[in-house]
């Protein structure tokens, strides 16, 4: 069956004083219809910047500069501006990490939440448009919608204020959610809460999602499947449970072995030693290769990019030495 | 437990009131302008005289009951022709004003929103306005066209745009990068839509700053060139062509009536005016205001 996305070899760039930056560097990504992506790593591997480039936002003088985005077997890179629009927001929603920035401070957020319905569906009347709203925010779980409707972003809680953010983020049925670290900007507590909400509307609609996070436990429950990113490449894709139990890119072994148990005590967590690449500047070979516990220093993985390689399920992996043991 | 209210303003507004309101010369010139627009508005009805009457067997006489500031070297009513006078200065700068500030205004949320080649042409556009002297053009387009009101307001619009297009580009510069309007994108929007519902709104105050105190530079320059008989044509009285009249050093020495008040008049509006325009700048702005 046709991928309702379909992401092949993008590639990303920002000019800057010092020379190009290669924010993502041949990105390929498969969503099919009503699944869920977890795609993880840390800042600046990619992963908003790949969002971005598949609604054409990225920000100029960013440029997109080779690649293809397919959405259910439209280009979208090459789209005109006008039915881009009607995909944005339409087809494709996306949610913002912090909705206290992602929402005019000074607009009423039902206004908001209103202006996203009207853009999509403009003959609706300003009554039949209100009662959408308050029908989304009553979704969503804020309490006492029609009191809320005329409040400012301020007078809402983090939490409230995402759960508007994902009415509104529904509000025209998508059949692509893209939640761009949709819980990072809230408090630990309404975490769960929200990401729970988030995994209910969408159910309800029916759409599928790109779930950008770097916390592993939500992917863990939440995806189906995952990738990872690492110095704007995915470097591993696969089904969660594969990548989890058998991951196969050292990188993502390290991440995994990174995370706290439960009866971890402090200073017993084992990180991955060193840090990411400078991509103005990045290793002619494996970008993982001088962090890498069993590549680093090996000729192959100084000198030459490891392909992406197919395993058994579908579950691919782009490294030189995937075949040695942990 | 019953829920309590935050003290929060509901819109910054408020706030921005409040401390105009604070600024007491502010206060002085809203109430001001606001007397002379009165007088200006319901100048029938107070002028007590017809503006443009001549009466040569009472020319230049002294302020008296019948006429409260004498009349003027026609047999004219200086009073009725001061407050008939405020409506047209204040009209011209008023409606000038405002159209530059509207054009202005969408220029240069263009310039900003648009950036690239439609940002180049229209602030190179803003860069020729500006270095174009406006009082020679008037001169010039008074020449060819002959002089009248509409002109001036068309001539003044044309020639002042850039001020309002400048800041109002800086500040959708910086408002584009907000996430809010990436936000707005992601869902649809496109960019006029981003600039009626997120620029606009936000420039507003900015904008009406420049335009207040643009239109106390207009009402100078309409008193300028009406005094050197280019702008508003007699018999039509307004504050600089009633200057015309004072053109003689016996007259500024003997009849101090017929110049002094369409004087005081443009001094003291244009002042009010900018204190006025002071007053909301350090309202709208409190990081900038002087303490």
């Amino acid at each position: 069956m046709r991928p309702l996305l379909a992401v092949d070899d993008l590639a990303v760039e920002f000019p800057t004083d010092d020379g190009v930056v290669r924010a993502v560097d041949g990105v390929s990504l498969r969503v099919g219809r009503g699944e869920i992506l977890g795609v993880v790593g840390e800042s600046g591997s990619g992963k908003s910047v790949t969002a971005m480039s598949v609604l054409g936002l990225v920000r100029p003088p960013g440029r997109v500069t080779r690649g293809s985005v397919r959405f259910d077997g439209e280009e979208l890179l090459t789209l005109p501006a006008r039915r881009l629009r009607r995909i944005r927001g339409g087809r494709i929603a996306m949610i913002f990490q912090d909705p206290m920035t992602a929402l005019n401070p000074v607009v009423p957020v039902g206004v908001q939440i209103a202006e996203a319905v009207r853009l999509h569906q403009p003959r609706l009347g300003r009554a039949a448009v209100r009662a959408r709203v308050l029908e989304l925010l009553a979704s969503v779980g804020v309490a006492d919608p029609a009191r809320r409707y005329g409040r400012h972003p301020h007078e809402y809680s983090g939490g409230m204020l995402q759960r508007a953010m994902i009415a509104m983020a529904v509000a025209n049925r998508p059949d692509l959610l893209i939640a761009d670290e949709p819980t990072t900007a809230l408090d630990v507590t309404v975490q769960a809460q929200v990401l729970g909400l988030l995994d209910t509307a969408r159910r309800e609609t029916g759409a599928a999602a790109v779930l950008i996070t770097h916390d592993l436990g939500v992917v863990a429950e939440l995806a189906d499947r995952v990738a990872v990113m690492y110095a704007g490449r995915v470097v591993e894709h696969g089904d969660v449970h594969q990548v989890f139990t058998t991951p196969r890119h050292p990188y993502t072994r390290g991440l995994l072995a990174g995370r706290p148990a439960p009866a971890t005590a402090p200073g017993d967590l084992t990180p991955i030693q060193g840090s990411p690449p400078d991509l103005l500047a990045p290793p002619p070979g494996c970008a993982f290769e001088p962090r890498c516990a069993l590549g680093a220093g090996r000729t192959v993985c100084r000198t030459s990019r490891p392909e992406r390689v197919a395993a058994a399920g579908g579950h691919v992996s782009a490294c030189h030495l995937r075949e040695e043991p942990v | 437990m019953t829920a309590v209210r935050p003290a929060v303003p509901r819109s910054p507004a408020a706030p921005a009131a409040r401390r105009f309101l604070r600024n007491r010369m502010a206060r002085a010139g809203a109430v001001f302008l606001a007397c002379v627009g009165l007088l200006a508005l319901a100048a029938p009805l107070v002028a007590g005289h017809d503006p443009n009457a001549v009466d040569l067997a009472a020319f230049r006489e002294p302020p008296s009951a019948a006429h409260l500031l004498g009349t003027d070297s026609s047999g004219r009513d200086v009073f009725a022709r001061l407050v008939h006078a405020g409506r047209v200065s204040l009209l011209v700068g008023l409606l000038s004003a405002l159209a530059a500030v509207a054009l202005g205004t969408l220029l240069g949320a263009l310039a900003g929103m648009f950036g690239g080649p439609v940002d180049a042409v229209v602030m190179r556009a803003a860069d020729v306005v500006l270095s174009f002297p406006s009082l020679v053009v008037v001169v010039v387009l008074a020449g060819v066209f002959g002089p009248s009101t509409a002109m001036l307001v068309l001539v003044f619009a044309a020639g002042n745009w850039p001020t309002a297009c400048r800041v109002v580009r800086g500040l959708t510069l910086s408002l584009r990068e907000r996430e809010y309007v990436q936000a707005a994108r992601a869902f649809g929007a496109g960019r006029p839509t981003v600039i009626g519902r997120h620029v606009l709104p936000a420039v507003l105050p900015q904008v009406a700053v420049v335009g207040t105190l643009l239109v106390a530079q207009l009402i100078l320059l309409e008193a300028v060139l009406s005094f050197l008989g280019l702008g508003v044509q007699p018999p039509q009285a307004s504050w600089g062509n009633m200057l015309t009249d004072a053109q003689n050093l016996t007259l500024i020495q003997t009849m101090p009536w017929l110049w002094l008040p369409p004087g005081l008049a443009i001094a003291l509006t244009v002042l009010a005016v900018n204190f006025v325009g002071d007053g909301l700048r350090d309202a709208v702005d409190p990081k900038g205001a002087r303490s």
